[in-house]
């Protein structure tokens, strides 16, 4: 069960002179419970691919399947698959508009149909997942800092119950501390829930230390799809499409020249620490 | 005196209630000197709220002091008479690229800054191209911004900004929203235009390894400045950076780890270089 999407092209404006390809035969699985980094420079794909992923975006040609059922079925309700897969936008916060906390994250629920009762218990169960606690409930969602409101913004997509759950770079603009507080709240869902998260991402250095697997977008194509580790080997290939590893995968990699025992595939600074201490210690 | 100089300058956002009653002050700049000489690149880092912002909206004129005086090369920001002459001095680039674009193809988008100050078209045409050229946009120039992606339509706003010739620009997490190589590419260009045209560069970023090669680092915290220096000393107190809610970059970080373990590294290790050859040094006799 999943996702999977079957040779799907997309054609921005495929009548005039803007014609723009944004999706070329792509194929992919994605499994229940996976923890997926979604990289590409700006343009390559990655926003265009997500909005088909809820059905915001319609392919031009191919299929897209979620748990087996064809998203463009005509008997096949787009409602559900929205329920089912949330969307978090690019600054989430500025969707906010209640003027209550708790009533901001119910309104996806009562969206939904759920009755009000049942929508406030789901908003508090989310605010929750997301470190929010009981006192901020009546607060307006402008007096909150900016990840806050971005936590709050992630909770109002949680409260829907998804299955799968899209984050277009949810740590921008917020500073290191808010961005490992977000990153590691996401992780902990994700460990608890067992919740299927795709993020999209600038940073090398987070998706190192947080996915599973990465998906590399390039002019539409699916450039490569790997773990961590192996993604990060071919940093000469990522350079060409715009993109890096992570520092420390440089710093290792000259550092090996020395130390030939040293691995040259390190991606996080916790692995490099480890494995230069065990290096050092037994070279003395 | 510096080109931009702050003497204890205090910025108060008041909100008041229906009443017109004061219900709060916020202090967002609390005390703040600084001297910065003309030619040099600045940066300027602290969490989210810590003040930066609001500090360099000054610098620009877009906010005028509640409290101490800031010059622009020595034009007394509070003076309305200074305003035109100020933002001409300094330039200013803000984080969101989308509020700071007008025009509807990008060529007249950059044109809009020096048409404003009364350049000969013929000179115009120059500056556009120059300004498209330094940020890698030239092949854009026919094209509609709001068809650029976000890291496009910010590198265009930073043409703009240049194409105005100032003395001074001040970024404002120019990169937030852009990808390593498109930030590698502001970055670039910044310093490119700090070093060859001497322009005073005022950045403020989240990203430690933008900072690497500043002349100058300012920490701000609760309004005030509460570390500065080279950035070798400033990353030296990763502790401190850490509570501060910042970070340092991973070469940084690895090295400070490996101080800690016990290996004797020096502080404040900044590029990958100086870790590779301070750990030259163990490699078995």
């Amino acid at each position: 069960m999943g996702i999977r999407l079957e040779h799907v092209n997309y054609i921005y404006s495929p009548d005039n002179a803007f014609r723009k390809q944004a999706l070329r035969d792509v194929n992919l699985e994605i499994q229940d419970g996976e923890f997926i980094g979604l990289i590409g420079h700006t343009g390559s794909g990655k926003s265009t691919l997500i909005q088909h992923l809820n059905g915001l975006l319609r392919a031009t040609s191919g299929q897209i399947y979620y748990n087996e059922q064809n998203i463009y079925d005509d008997k096949y309700r787009m409602i559900d698959l929205r329920s089912q897969v949330g969307l978090v936008f690019q600054y989430p916060e500025h969707q906010l508009f209640e003027m209550t906390v708790l009533k901001d994250v119910c309104y996806g629920p009562k969206n939904l149909g759920l009755d009000d009762d049942a929508a406030v218990e789901r908003a508090k169960e989310a605010l929750a997942m997301v470190g929010m606690t009981e006192k901020d409930y009546s607060k307006s969602p402008f007096e909150l800092s900016g990840g806050q409101k971005r936590r709050v913004a992630i909770a109002g997509v949680l409260a829907m119950h998804p299955q799968v759950i899209v984050l277009d770079e949810p740590t921008a603009g917020l500073d290191p501390k808010g961005r490992n507080d977000i990153l590691n709240q996401i992780s902990a869902l994700h460990r608890q829930t067992g919740i299927t998260i795709i993020l999209v991402s600038h940073s090398m250095e987070d998706v190192a230390k947080y996915v599973d697997r990465i998906i590399v977008m390039n002019r539409g194509e699916v450039f490569m799809d790997d773990t961590p580790k192996e993604i990060f080997r071919q940093s000469e290939a990522l350079e060409r499409v715009g993109l890096a590893a992570p520092q420390v995968t440089y710093v290792m990699r000259q550092l090996h020249k020395i130390f030939p025992e040293l691995p040259e595939d390190v991606t996080t600074v916790e692995e490099a620490k480890e494995a230069l201490l065990h290096c050092l210690e037994a070279d003395k | 005196m510096g080109i931009i100089k702050a003497a204890k300058l205090f910025y108060d956002y008041v909100s008041k209630d229906e009443h017109d009653e004061i219900e709060e002050v916020i202090h967002a700049v609390s005390g703040v000197d600084l001297d910065v000489e003309a030619g040099q690149f600045i940066a300027i880092l602290g969490h989210n709220g810590s003040g930066k912002s609001t500090l360099a909206k000054q610098m620009n004129a877009l906010l005028v002091p509640t409290g101490g005086t800031l010059w622009v090369k020595e034009m007394d920001t509070s003076q309305p008479e200074n305003v035109w002459n100020v933002r001409q001095t300094a330039g200013m680039v803000f984080q969101n690229p989308d509020n700071q674009i007008i025009a509807s193809l990008v060529e007249e988008d950059v044109g809009f800054g020096p048409e404003n100050l009364g350049v000969p078209t013929e000179d115009i045409w120059k500056r556009v191209n120059q300004g498209l050229k330094s940020v890698g946009m030239l092949e854009y120039s026919h094209h509609s911004p709001n068809r650029l992606s976000g890291g496009q339509k910010q590198r265009v706003a930073i043409a703009g900004v240049m194409a105005m010739e100032p003395e001074c620009i001040v970024l404002d997490e120019p990169t937030a929203m852009l990808d390593p190589n498109g930030r590698k590419e502001v970055i670039e260009t910044v310093r490119q235009l700090n070093q060859e045209k001497k322009v005073t560069v005022i950045l403020i970023t989240h990203y430690m390894d933008e900072v690497v090669h500043a002349d100058k680092v300012y920490v701000m915290d609760d309004g005030k400045i509460v570390l500065s220096g080279t950035p070798r000393q400033v990353f030296s107190q990763v502790e401190y950076l850490k509570q501060l809610r910042l970070d340092v970059p991973q070469v940084t970080e690895l090295a400070y780890e490996l101080r800690q373990s016990g290996v004797d590294v020096p502080e404040g290790i900044l590029t990958i270089e100086e870790l590779v050859e301070s750990l030259e040094r163990f490699k078995s006799r």
